[in-house]
């Protein structure tokens, strides 16, 4: 009787806050799929009515939108690699008693504090700008034409910000997990005459297979929704993903139903990715 | 072959100075203890033995030449830890295999050691599971199944059964031992357990602070303990320390007796004393007695003793078991 009595007074209890985060969520989600399924252009107000999928046919027979999906996935998969194989190495140089240890891991950490924004501006003006960036200038020096880089190789240019982004924080997660490798673990591999390469692929990469997981699991839903180094640095053309297609339906084109079809189609996307990546993690966390 | 000589080991980490100079001769197929309080440098004296550590001087001569500069890989030895080290994500037959693997032997010839091993340590039936699968006794099964494949020169061990409960305790002893028997390796083992030091070794090495205090066989050092240090460590309950003027009596600034060398009567004998507390173990009791001669000493009594706390009594020491111990704490020979 009391359990009972509890369990009711436990679920009444956290029903206000349940049921807020339900609104939050289904409320934008039932206005986004239902202006997807009208015509709503902003430059022609009033005018709306039921179309029923027509957005979605247009949506995803629109060549732009493939050329979106191909950059959204290079980039994700492309920022995933550089992360993972850049913060495995790092974090393997880190975990050396090499000098001044304590500042170079600040110093590795700190990009990740910095707002997306102000990191595309920087690189924007300061490293890749083809007349006054620091790569510019590297390449002049050699005697070598300057890269412009956001009209010759502009996704290039957006994954080399956003790896450098996200490199801190893998190299900070990998860091912790190899310095979590236990001691006798290391002394017994020692014992057993375990060259480093092997020490390496033998027992540090299996103990690191859960935090990669878990950086592959964050970073891909942050990196599917990558959008201010694509806005900042004009890149949305050549380079534009999803996010930035979506925008531009919206708010270049005043196409409402278009983007709400668009945003829609990256929530399904999105979703298969995250189920493909719950069941490989959860498998791993298994492990 | 497996015969290990220390010649002048020497240990500092920093300015501290851990082991100060070790000597020590171990013969092929010795089974040695080393003992001593915590903190004294028994790990620290298996880990340079083992290459885990580097000397600070010394030579440490592994048949016949010194292997002090050696990779551990090399030296030949092979090193059961506390914790057991398994590599968690490789199967039982795996984490045995690893050290032939890198050794680069031929898969068939790793196959067939590993079968031995499993089978010698009754692991056949697990060889595909992962550690976490595994019991305590079982996980040091496979840790030792790790070290004997390699047929290592000798074999250490770092307090290897404190992580098991008392009866799987007893049990890995026993195999420990039919294992040094089936394979006549030489053995280092060290530990802070009174019984497997006793038990288990040929000869027990007593460690302080870094020292080497004493080496002798389990009943040398029972027997005839050359400093008060070795009685008060090796025996359990703890040998009774007398000073003062009964000492005196013996011509010796302290003289010790061991528990179970006191006779207990309840009319008369030499120290008159009034119990204090009693332990009953079953099989013995221990009492501890308040005495005007030394303070508080414990008696072992055979039996469950009839006498509880605040009972007169009176002991009389084992005259011929008496220890007699000079103002340094050596032992005095010839007992009175
Ligand atoms: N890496 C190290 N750096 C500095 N001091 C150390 C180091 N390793 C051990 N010591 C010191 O050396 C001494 C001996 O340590 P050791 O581990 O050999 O003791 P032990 O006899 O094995 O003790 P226990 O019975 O508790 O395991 C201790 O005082 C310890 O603090
Ligand atoms: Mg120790």
């Amino acid at each position: 009787m009391a359990t009972q009595q509890t369990r009711l007074l436990g679920k009444l209890a956290v029903a206000p806050s349940v049921i807020v985060l339900f609104l939050w969520m289904i409320v934008p989600l039932a206005l986004t799929i239902w202006f997807s399924l009208l015509r709503y252009n902003l430059l022609d107000p009033g005018n709306e009515s039921f179309v029923w999928f027509l957005n979605y046919e247009y949506f995803l027979t629109d060549p732009a939108f493939f050329a979106a999906l191909g950059n959204s996935l290079k980039l994700v998969f492309a920022v995933l690699a550089i992360s993972i194989i850049g913060g495995t190495l790092l974090a393997l140089l880190l975990d050396q008693a090499i000098v001044g240890r304590n500042i170079v891991r600040l110093m590795v950490i700190a990009p990740f504090f910095v707002m997306p924004t102000v990191s595309a501006l920087v690189w924007k003006n300061m490293f890749m700008h083809p007349v006054s960036g620091l790569f510019a200038w590297l390449m002049k020096s050699v005697g070598l034409e300057p890269v412009d880089w956001f009209a010759q190789y502009p996704l290039t240019a957006v994954i080399i910000m956003v790896a450098w982004q996200w490199l801190p924080f893998a190299t900070l997660i990998l860091l912790t997990a190899i310095q979590s490798l236990d001691e006798e673990q290391k002394e017994a591999a020692e014992m057993d005459g375990t060259p480093p390469l092997s020490y390496f692929y033998y027992i540090v990469l299996p103990h690191l297979a859960r935090p990669i997981t878990v950086v592959i699991l964050i970073e891909t839903i942050f990196l599917l929704n990558v959008f201010a180094e694509i806005y900042v640095t004009g890149t949305g053309g050549p380079a534009g993903n999803l996010p930035y297609l979506v925008y531009f339906q919206g708010l270049l084109n005043f196409d409402v139903g278009g983007a709400s079809a668009g945003g829609i189609v990256a929530v399904v996307l999105a979703n298969i990715v995250a189920f493909f990546l719950i069941r490989m993690i959860g498998r791993n966390l298994e492990g | 072959m497996g015969t290990i000589v220390l010649k002048d080991v020497q240990k500092r980490f920093g300015d501290v100075t851990i082991i100060p100079n070790a000597n020590l001769a171990i013969k092929n197929g010795e089974f040695v203890v080393f003992v001593g309080p915590s903190g004294c440098g028994k790990s620290t004296l298996l880990r340079l033995i083992a290459g885990l550590e580097d000397v600070s001087g010394g030579e440490i001569i592994i048949d016949g030449s010194d292997a002090a500069q050696l990779p551990p890989a090399k030296r030949g030895l092979s090193m059961v830890f506390q914790s057991y080290a398994l590599y968690p994500h490789m199967s039982v037959r795996n984490n045995i295999a690893f050290g032939l693997k890198m050794a680069g032997m031929p898969k068939p010839e790793i196959e067939a050691k590993v079968a031995k091993a499993a089978q010698t340590l009754n692991l056949t039936d697990y060889l595909d599971r992962k550690p976490r699968q595994l019991s305590g006794g079982q996980r040091q099964r496979v840790a030792i199944g790790r070290a004997i494949v390699r047929q290592p020169k000798a074999f250490l061990f770092d307090e290897p059964l404190s992580n098991l409960d008392a009866a799987l305790r007893v049990q890995m002893r026993l195999e420990i031992m039919q294992l040094h028997q089936t394979l006549g390796a030489t053995m280092i083992y060290v530990t802070h357990d009174q019984v497997e030091a006793m038990t288990m070794a040929d000869r027990i090495v007593v460690l302080n602070k870094g020292n080497v205090e004493q080496v002798g066989s389990p009943l040398e050092l029972y027997n005839n303990p050359d400093s008060l240090f070795v009685a008060g460590f090796i025996g359990s309950p703890k040998m009774n320390f007398v000073s003062g003027e009964v000492a005196g009596q013996y011509q010796a600034q302290t003289i010790g007796v061991r528990p179970e060398h006191i006779a207990l009567s309840s009319q008369s004998g030499a120290w008159e004393g009034t119990i204090a507390l009693a332990e009953h173990l079953g099989a013995d009791t221990f009492l501890h007695i308040d005495t005007k001669v030394g303070g508080r000493l414990t008696v072992r009594a055979a039996g469950e003793y009839d006498q509880g706390p605040g009972a007169k009594i009176w002991l009389t020491p084992e005259k011929n078991r008496i220890h007699r111990f000079d103002q340094n704490g050596r032992a005095i020979k010839n007992a009175a």
